[in-house]
């Protein structure tokens, strides 16, 4: 069987997932001893969808994690201590202590934009650092993820919508871990597949198993290679499960214990362990190794992010403004000639073009003003065979509404024609619009 | 459509008296040919050249790429302008009635104003748009809600009054490393003209400007207030009352150094704006001469503004709800008398 990924590729997964971790364990512990200074949010059961989101990334990519994606800044190539400190309030964090969780980022070098509290507030931003990114012919790629609860937001909807309309190249990663603090998916949308949203933005979707970091990843790799290429916007739809609460003071009793058993059982390391030792990529040795790496690393990463002070108090008033080309030398980078975006080139006519207008066929099979969009004129030879796709969407009679199963809680990833479910082994296939 | 635009983007002949309008119209069509990192974002932009007509022909000037059509989503806008401001451009973002800015309150005051601060992240972005009353727009077409921004540290705010200042200080907030939010008084728009230097120009955000020198009080203002109190004072002048007239022009960061000076010079202050009275820029100018030229204040800080109610509809009543020459001039009087 020919492997879809290389070695190092397979091993990188699982060592991600891994530090993914063991820095939120390490968290854990800090936090019990209080020295996290503010919340502790976890991502336990979800390393999968973090790395291997973030592993189908280049590095002049761009992404702005949420709070439970901190295997995504570390792929992305953030240190532990950065995390530790962070949570710590640290004065060597990169936030200084003015922030604190994952809500930091890094323009210069990482390509990583801060997330804030408000969810949804991402998507905007990523689509214009996507758009930015096309203006400056950097054929980059800018993913974010949303959480099932985000998904309600208006802000998700306006982002969504204009990145569509401006084909931009964005991968959303909707991260369903079935909870939004104590209300349950079901509660909040009354969808079996949130991908389905993709629909209403005329973007292509997937539906993957988020516990299954192979097939996370492959598809992630399809969809930012999709994004990359101009093909616009995709949503990806990870079905994963929060296996802690909303935060540590949270012990999430609400959620119902076979739900809970379902998923604890399908734990995404202990699944791929199995897989790798299976494919025979991963040996005792092997995983001794990777064990003593991470906690040589962590140990000294900790240490450092420990003996880091405070900020001092006054640092408080400073820092609210950039004061110009000495503090900020803001200057985008060119990888395109500017003489395309600059006149006399830039010059087009200020007009509306319909190429398809009255392409479209009435119920009575006469031509009719119906499809408004840029395809091509509907061909009289065709009249009788078959009508345009793009035109046929528009006068087809609606599809009646899929029944909404409810009998259980727990999603298992199922096969679908719209969107494209990837699950098992790793089979990602393409969504149809 | 092709309109014949002259060398500088403008539909005026250099040394000609231009709009306000077609002052906002120069600025962005200046900083666009400056500096292709300069791009437009907004609804109804392009082709239609914007609901005013300030960004008429720079589609056809600068393509596609850079004047931005968007869908009614003024949270996508801003924050659209913010993530592209990450890679180094500068995006000019229209709200197509200031009254919207509201609707990406959100995406300003937590993402936009905080991201320097917190992470050091600066968004080089301007939100402009055309605010204010007087044009019987309606509750909803005609706010200043400038005051919502001025309460968030990390923006500035800026409303000028002439169409000089509003060329010169739109260039600078679109040089400036920080979100900058540009209230353009529709009532100025056509009303006033002024001839504008044919050369490149700023105008320094953050400095306040002595219209009209006098010795007896301090009328504060700014955006179309500042004319009515410039009115005010040519009447008084006639009575005796000599009138120093400032003009804010930036709200923030607000230029106290000149509010005080002038302050120091004629102990009596009062303060004209549009907005409203609670919560108006007037409480804060009353604050800052309490604490830095309380000893100099020979009366009461004196406000004349609009009424704390939304703007109404029908002329009669907009009338009634916003400040006028005949009210500074009741006030200034009083004032005086001190």
């Amino acid at each position: 069987m020919k492997k879809a990924l290389t070695r190092q590729q397979y091993l990188d997964l699982y060592y991600f997932m891994r530090l993914n971790r063991a820095v939120e364990d390490t968290m854990v512990k800090l936090f019990r001893q209080n020295k996290i200074v503010g919340g502790l949010y976890s991502s336990l059961g979800q390393e999968a969808v973090s790395v291997g989101t973030a592993y189908a990334l280049e590095k002049k990519d761009w992404l702005a994690p949420m709070i439970r994606n901190i295997g995504a800044l570390l792929v992305k190539g953030v240190p532990p201590r950065d995390v530790f400190m962070q949570h710590m309030a640290k004065y060597d964090s990169p936030t200084k202590g003015k922030d604190g969780t994952s809500h930091f980022g890094d323009l210069e070098n990482l390509h990583i934009v801060s997330p804030i509290s408000m969810l949804g507030d991402l998507i905007p931003v990523m689509t214009g650092v996507a758009i930015a990114g096309r203006y400056l012919g950097q054929k980059i790629v800018a993913m974010t993820w949303i959480g099932d609860g985000g998904s309600s937001t208006g802000v998700f909807h306006e982002g969504m919508n204009f990145a569509a309309v401006q084909q931009a190249p964005f991968v959303l990663v909707l991260e369903n871990n079935q909870w939004a603090y104590s209300t349950p998916v079901k509660r909040q949308v009354p969808l079996e597949n949130l991908a389905d949203r993709a629909k209403a933005y005329g973007i292509p979707s997937y539906v993957v198993d988020g516990n299954d970091v192979v097939a996370v990843y492959t598809t992630a790799k399809e969809a930012v290679d999709r994004a990359r290429n101009g093909e616009g916007p995709i949503l990806i739809e990870v079905k994963t499960f929060r296996r802690l609460g909303h935060a540590q003071h949270d012990p999430a009793e609400y959620v119902p214990k076979e739900m809970r058993a379902y998923w604890e059982a399908r734990d995404p390391i202990a699944l791929y362990e199995k897989f790798l030792s299976a494919e025979k990529l991963l040996d005792a040795n092997n995983k001794k190794q990777i064990d003593e790496k991470i906690e040589t690393l962590l140990s000294a990463e900790r240490d450092f992010a420990e003996n880091s002070p405070l900020p001092p108090a006054e640092f408080a008033a400073q820092g609210v403004y950039c004061t110009g080309d000495d503090c900020h030398k803001v200057a985008p980078k060119w990888e395109r000639p500017i003489a395309e975006v600059t006149p006399p080139k830039s010059r087009v006519p200020a007009v509306w073009t319909v190429k398809g207008f009255g392409s479209g066929k009435a119920s009575g099979g006469g031509s009719a003003p119906i499809h408004f969009g840029d395809t091509e004129k509907h061909e009289e030879q065709s009249k009788d065979t078959e009508v345009p796709e793009a035109v046929a969407e528009t006068i087809r009679p609606p599809a009646q509404p899929r029944p909404v199963k409810s009998k259980s809680a727990k999603a298992t990833p199922k096969k679908s024609a719209k969107p494209a479910v990837v699950s098992g082994k790793s089979s990602a296939r393409k969504a149809r619009r | 459509m092709t309109t014949a635009w002259k060398a500088n983007g403008s539909q005026a002949e250099l040394g000609t008296q231009v709009t306000f309008l077609e002052a906002i119209r120069q600025a962005m069509y200046e900083e666009m040919e400056r500096d292709p990192a300069v791009v437009l974002i907004g609804e109804d932009i392009g082709v239609y050249g914007g609901a005013f007509k300030t960004s008429e022909g720079l589609l056809e000037r600068f393509g596609w790429e850079r004047v931005i059509d968007t869908p009614i989503s003024e949270s996508a806008i801003v924050g659209a302008a913010c993530g592209m401001s990450y890679l180094g451009l500068r995006p000019i973002a229209e709200m197509q009635f200031i009254d919207f800015i509201v609707c990406a309150f959100n995406q300003i005051t937590n993402f936009v104003a905080k991201g320097h601060y917190l992470w050091n992240a600066p968004a080089p972005i301007v939100i402009r748009g055309p605010s204010g009353g007087g044009v019987h727009g309606g509750p909803f077409h005609s706010a200043n809600p400038e005051m919502y921004f001025v309460h968030t540290p990390g923006l500035k705010v800026i409303y000028p009054s002439t169409p000089y200042d509003a060329k010169g200080l739109l260039k600078a907030a679109v040089r400036d490393n920080n979100p900058v939010l540009f209230f353009e008084h529709k009532f100025l728009y056509r009303r006033i003209k002024e001839e504008l230097p044919t050369e490149d120009y700023t105008v320094p955000i953050g400095k306040a400007v002595v219209r009209r020198e006098g010795k007896h009080l301090t009328i504060i203002s700014y955006a179309a207030m500042m004319h009515t109190s410039l009115e005010a004072a040519a009447e008084l002048e006639r009575e005796g009352i000599h009138a120093e007239v400032i003009d804010l022009r930036t709200l923030l960061p607000l230029d106290e150094e000149t509010i005080l000076a002038s302050l120091r010079k004629t102990n009596k202050c009062l303060v004209v704006h549009e907005d409203t009275k609670t919560g108006g820029i007037a409480g804060e100018i009353a604050a800052i001469l309490c604490e830095g030229a309380f000893g100099d204040l020979d009366g009461p800080l004196m406000r004349v503004t609009a009424l704390d109610t939304p703007v109404p509809y029908a002329p009669s009543l907009e009338e009634y709800f916003l400040p006028n020459k005949e009210k500074v001039l009741h006030a200034a009087r009083t004032l005086a008398k001190y």
